[in-house]
């Protein structure tokens, strides 16, 4: 069975280590926080300028001064700063957000990344994803395997104009969750009850399949 | 104005001098944080073909999404205008020309005006349609793009306390592009929740120093919520 958005959190959450300052992208990105394992303190950078940043607040503590990167009320957890635009992108340019999660339409198999325009559709902007692609060395992306035509969405080389050039080395699918190095796709585990040889019929780029590939375990 | 009081007493005041065709800087995250006064009288002025530098561009009937309506915004930059319809009607029919740069890039890009350095390299957009056009180099095996540094005629910014010296504390993260575009205006003007006398706020907490400041405005704040979330009531 494919993964569902929650299962992707989860597994990302799999990568959580004690002390990381993390970077949860919009959609199922933001679920991660759900995730936080027990007996594991991290801590949410939130890209408009929130390093701690908490759950939703209560009708009564809402704060309009108080919002994340995806414009929703949020709470700051004791130990939060708040900082301008320009220090919130030094800290993720000068690479010292630990883990950043965000999404795709396309990885390909030189690790760049297209993620926030089509061309003949709307463009509404890259916001901060292009400096979070741009800086941050420990890049996990999620995104669907193949779209819902069964098109790949892995592949030798993006076509949609790219967010990063060469900058992804991880992507977990609803499918698969791989590593990308020398060129390739290296598959490190599938999804549970997925075969191999259907993650190998949905990826387009060039795909390297160890002879035991263990299925993710929740 | 006397001396290094810096407080005007009208809207009027507070952005005489502003013409047709200026560039404006206006702080804020979406509707947080946004100079809500000076964005009315920019409106009431009528003032046109303004090149706005601004993170988004607000919603249709709120932010810079009202000087959208009134189409007195010629040229946009902003990092994401998702979430206003005039807005994506004025792009596709052409009479609207935006510029989108990356969040980072934009709020380094107005920082480097302020201080004095006139562009920068960095590898944000690198292979990308953003870098196109733009010099870029390699520097210890990683490919950079020069951005070129951003000023305005005038930065129109919100701040949480001041004093009539133009000293600012901003609160929560209505700071935003806020203490960056303080810097980078031919004039600053600045729209406060609380103005207070020189010497109550401590010196070791004012984030953006009255240097920077040509005018001060008491405001008054809506504070509109773009995306009211809230957690379930505990039983």
């Amino acid at each position: 069975m494919a993964l569902s958005r929650e299962q992707l959190a989860q597994r990302v959450s799999q990568e959580l280590q004690d002390g990381f300052y993390v970077n949860l992208g919009i959609g199922i990105p933001t679920l991660v926080a759900n995730y936080i394992p027990e007996g594991i303190e991290v801590m949410l950078q939130s890209e408009n300028g929130l390093l701690g940043m908490g759950e939703f607040p209560t009708e009564e503590t809402i704060d309009a001064d108080l919002i994340n990167a995806g414009k929703q009320t949020v709470t700051a957890v004791p130990g939060a700063s708040f900082f301008s635009s320009a220090e919130s992108f030094a800290m993720i340019r000068g690479g010292h957000v630990d883990l950043t999660v965000l999404g795709a339409f396309e990885v390909d198999v030189n690790g760049s990344i297209a993620s926030w325009m089509i061309p003949g559709k709307l463009v509404k902007g890259m916001g901060g994803a292009m400096d979070l692609v741009a800086g941050a060395d420990n890049i996990i992306v999620t995104m669907m395997h193949a779209d819902k035509y069964g098109n790949s969405k892995l592949l030798p080389k993006c076509e949609l104009p790219l967010t990063g050039y060469g900058c992804i080395k991880r992507v977990l699918t609803d499918l698969a969750f791989v590593e990308i190095k020398d060129g390739a796709f290296h598959l490190l585990e599938r999804a549970p009850g997925v075969s191999v040889e259907e993650i190998i019929e949905k990826t387009a780029g060039k795909l390297i399949v160890p002879e035991h590939v263990p299925e993710m375990v929740f | 104005m006397a001396g290094l009081n810096k407080l005007v007493n009208s809207y009027e005041a507070a952005l005489d001098g502003l013409e047709d065709n200026m560039t404006i800087m206006v702080g804020g995250f979406g509707l947080c944080g946004i100079p809500e006064g000076l964005i009315a009288q920019m409106v009431k002025m009528g003032t046109r073909g303004l090149t706005a530098i601004s993170n988004n561009a607000g919603v249709d009937d709120f932010g810079l999404g009202l000087l959208l309506k009134s189409r007195q915004i010629s040229t946009m930059i902003a990092s994401y205008v998702g979430e206003n319809a005039t807005f994506e009607q004025q792009m596709l029919s052409g009479e609207l020309n935006v510029i989108l740069t990356p969040q980072g890039t934009l709020a380094e890009k107005i920082r480097a005006g302020g201080a004095g350095i006139p562009a920068f390299f960095t590898a944000t957009g690198y292979g990308t349609p953003v870098a196109e056009d733009k010099e870029t180099r390699e520097i210890d095996g990683r490919h950079y793009v020069l951005e070129p540094a951003l000023k305005a005629d005038f930065a129109l910014v919100r701040a949480w306390k001041a004093d009539t010296m133009g000293n600012l504390v901003f609160r929560k993260t209505a700071a935003n592009f806020n203490p960056m575009m303080a810097t980078a205006g031919k004039i600053t003007v600045v729209e406060a929740e609380h103005i207070v006398e020189p010497g109550e706020l401590d010196p070791d907490h004012i984030h953006t120093p009255g240097i920077y400041v040509d005018r001060l405005i008491q405001g008054t704040f809506e504070k509109r919520i773009e995306q009211r979330t809230v957690k379930a009531a505990t039983k």
